[in-house]
């Protein structure tokens, strides 16, 4: 009878940085490649003038708005395939007694 | 009695939403990404989605903790009672405890009074409630931590004002699994106890799965509590701990979210609390020159610490009474006992109340939440 399931404990550690720190990176860099292009909001030329602080997500290029939706979507599909998983290991076929 | 039994544990259920709806939503609605309202209706509904999705914690808890063939209706109704009231004593001072804590310590302490220490299986409690316990929170500052420096790294080039817009999208999504994570764990854990309650009567065979039925009602009861809101921890946590901004709310969000849904995935029953915590102080860790308010962060761990004894002894001297009145009658009369506590802990949160109004206000020392050694001595 051991104490601690190490097994659980990397696997948990492991997909746990997967899942919750590369998942976000991924989300983080759509948002730059959405970002590249002729009307990038970039934070030299915002705060240089004092001028407002742009919010504008979307930079222009072609390029960069499919990589963008291409992370957007890695993410989504990441996420609905491990909320899969989870169902399937969540739900056992009950103990026969 | 059984009936009695069930209800209770609803009522349990209900206070575990009410007091964990800050776990999910405070960063969110911290970093004003969803505004309060909104913020606990879509909770509410995920974490019913949520109690659906898994059912290995509550397997853990209805098999997994106290010798099934030991305990009687009267000790789940005493150790339900323990819970309850460890979780409104918390809530009153704002303090994030774990309502897991509250009712595991509830059941086992009530356990112990009833059967003595034999009837505890320490070695679940152990492995599988107490180091969670102690690991959780560190993980997930760990992954917070990671993630907040990834997400300020990768998106550095762009306006603080275009940043803070688009994470405030990503944060409904990661905020939005959190409760559906809230559901898989916390959910379960009341569907545990009632589990355990049906098989203790026999109604259904030991190391068995929950019913249906008892399925839809937790779910039904932890999403109105939630929904209803437990703004006073929404706001420690929120704003107590640390200053958030919306990249490191959807990193803590990730990471809890990561987190519980793979533990609950392996039956660890673990605190989301803890976890959200952890996390939160993850994304202050992570980002240069954010500070983290240690003595908030202490003051919280010192209620961890306490909330599975304290409860453990709520839980006993709830079964002493119920004991010593004997039968069903026992059981009622902790019942309007604990009815009447929880009206007077109502009453007094009417005197500095915190609600979707005033969650958000500058944070200004401890204030509306009073100083921790009364929780220490409740």
């Amino acid at each position: 009878m051991s104490w601690i399931n190490l097994t659980a404990l990397w696997k948990i550690v492991v997909f746990g940085l997967i899942a919750g720190a590369g998942l976000p990176a991924l989300f983080a860099g759509g948002l730059y490649s959405l970002s590249l292009g002729p009307h990038r909001a970039r934070a030299a030329t915002a705060g240089a003038d004092g001028g407002t602080d742009s919010d504008v997500l979307i930079g222009g290029s072609v390029i960069g708005i499919a990589i963008a939706v291409l992370c957007f979507l890695i993410v989504l599909a990441a996420i609905g395939w491990s909320i899969y998983e989870i169902y399937q290991i969540g739900h056992p076929a009950p103990a026969k007694k | 009695m059984l009936v009695l039994v069930v209800i209770t544990a609803l009522a349990f259920d209900f206070t575990n939403g009410f007091h964990d709806t800050g776990n999910a939503m405070a960063t969110s609605i911290a970093t004003k990404a969803l505004g309060p309202r909104v913020a606990v209706a879509i909770s509410g509904v995920l974490n019913f989605v949520g109690a659906f999705l898994s059912l290995a914690v509550a397997a853990t808890i209805a098999n997994g903790l106290v010798d099934t063939g030991k305990v009687t209706l009267t000790v789940v109704a005493a150790g339900l009672a323990g819970g309850i009231i460890w979780n409104l004593v918390t809530w009153l001072f704002g303090i994030p405890s774990s309502s897991s804590h509250a009712l595991i310590g509830g059941v086992i302490g009530s356990t112990f009074a009833a059967a003595g220490g034999s009837a505890v299986l320490w070695h679940g409690l152990v492995s599988k409630v107490v180091l969670p316990a102690v690991l959780s929170p560190i993980i997930a500052a760990l992954v917070a931590a990671s993630g907040t420096w990834l997400l300020y790294r990768i998106t550095r080039s762009l306006t603080s004002a275009a940043r803070s817009h688009g994470f405030r999208i990503g944060q409904i999504g990661s905020a939005c699994l959190v409760s559906l994570a809230h559901g898989t764990n916390d959910a379960q854990k009341t569907m545990g106890v009632i589990t355990l309650a049906l098989i203790v009567n026999g109604t259904v065979a030991e190391g068995s799965n929950a019913p249906i039925w008892v399925i839809v009602c937790c779910a039904l009861a932890i999403s109105i509590g939630t929904y209803l809101g437990g703004w006073r921890v929404i706001r420690t946590l929120g704003k107590g701990l640390v200053e958030i901004e919306s990249p490191q709310g959807m990193a803590a969000e990730s990471a809890s979210a990561a987190v519980i849904l793979l533990s609950s995935s392996f039956g660890y029953s673990l605190s989301t609390t803890h976890v959200a915590t952890g996390s939160i102080i993850g994304t202050g860790l992570g980002k240069r020159g954010a500070e983290v308010r240690w003595n908030v962060a202490g003051r919280m761990a010192t209620a961890w610490v306490f909330t599975l004894p304290s409860a453990a002894l709520v839980g006993a001297g709830a079964f002493g009474i119920a004991h010593g009145v004997g039968g069903t009658v026992g059981v009622v009369v902790d019942l309007i006992l604990l009815a009447a506590l929880s009206a007077v802990i109502y009453w007094r949160s009417r005197g500095s109340k915190v609600d979707h109004n005033n969650v958000n206000a500058e944070w200004t020392g401890g204030a509306p939440t009073p100083e921790p050694a009364e929780t220490a001595a409740a």
